[in-house]
């Protein structure tokens, strides 16, 4: 697998592992932290949709379909990484997968988050990705800056 | 205009050409062999390859308007070079879902530890 096709994120929460599976898969919880408002619960091989809460992306929907929910050790859905264009059908494009992956540490839970199958999205897609998050760039810079300076 | 949306205003507007270049598999081709073979005339990067010259020349051209190639003119010939900046720029979207997950997990924590 090349570089490009994925990203990868760890990060050590101190929470016992059932409360984070809780945190992933409960779907109102999901959309608390996520800020999404999913309509239903995460089922394996279900569709599941909901409004975006984030300020600033609150005209997109979220569209994810379970994939695994290994009880306390793998959650995953497929989905499309660039849907930011709410006039556009994506159901037939290509989408990415995410999992995340819960291992019990000393002090709480290590969770890892891939997502990965960026190199078969179409390049126009990645391009209006840029274009269509004009806005979102100033958001995701000031959380930067506020996650940095503290 | 804050300064943080100038700046990524110039740098959506810089990418639209850069990622139109890349969404082409004799362009892309094109780059690996520059890439894993070095610098090369339009001679070379035909070899084994199924596209004219003519054309292969066409590519290079939009190549290097998006600024992924530069061409040096050596005696009668171009040779092509990969102008390697250019190729990180593309990682850039990448990088902004990656910065958006970064923000999203941090969220996460912050609801599971509270």
């Amino acid at each position: 697998m090349t570089h490009s096709d994925r990203i990868e994120k760890q990060i050590l929460l101190h929470a016992p592992k059932n409360r984070v599976w809780r945190a992933l898969t409960n779907a109102e919880e999901f959309g608390t932290w996520f800020r999404v408002k999913l309509e239903g619960e995460f089922a394996v091989g279900k569709r599941i949709q909901g409004k975006i809460t984030y300020p600033g992306y609150e005209h997109l929907t979220m569209d994810v379909t379970v994939d695994r929910m290994d009880d306390g050790q793998l959650f995953s859905f497929r989905w499309h990484p660039a849907a930011i264009d709410p006039k556009i059908d994506y159901s037939a494009e290509p989408t990415t997968l995410v999992e995340f992956r819960l291992r019990e540490v000393e002090g709480g839970t290590m969770l890892t988050v891939v997502e990965s199958g960026f190199d078969q999205i179409p390049a126009e897609r990645r391009a209006q990705a840029f274009r269509m998050n004009e806005q979102g760039w100033g958001t995701q810079l000031e959380n930067i800056r506020r996650h940095v300076i503290g | 205009m804050s300064s943080a949306k100038a700046i990524a205003s110039a740098r959506v507007q810089d990418a639209a050409p850069l990622f139109a270049a890349l969404g082409d598999e004799t362009r892309l081709r094109l780059l690996a062999r520059l890439s894993s073979g070095g610098p090369g005339s339009i001679a070379r990067l035909s070899v084994k390859s199924q596209v004219s010259r003519q054309a292969i020349s066409k590519h290079l051209e939009v190549l290097s308007k998006a600024g992924l190639v530069r061409g040096n003119r050596r005696g009668r010939e171009h040779i092509w070079h990969l102008e390697p900046k250019r190729l990180s720029d593309a990682r850039e979207h990448l990088d902004w879902i990656s910065r958006q997950w970064d923000d999203a997990l941090g969220r996460l924590k912050s609801f599971v530890e509270s």
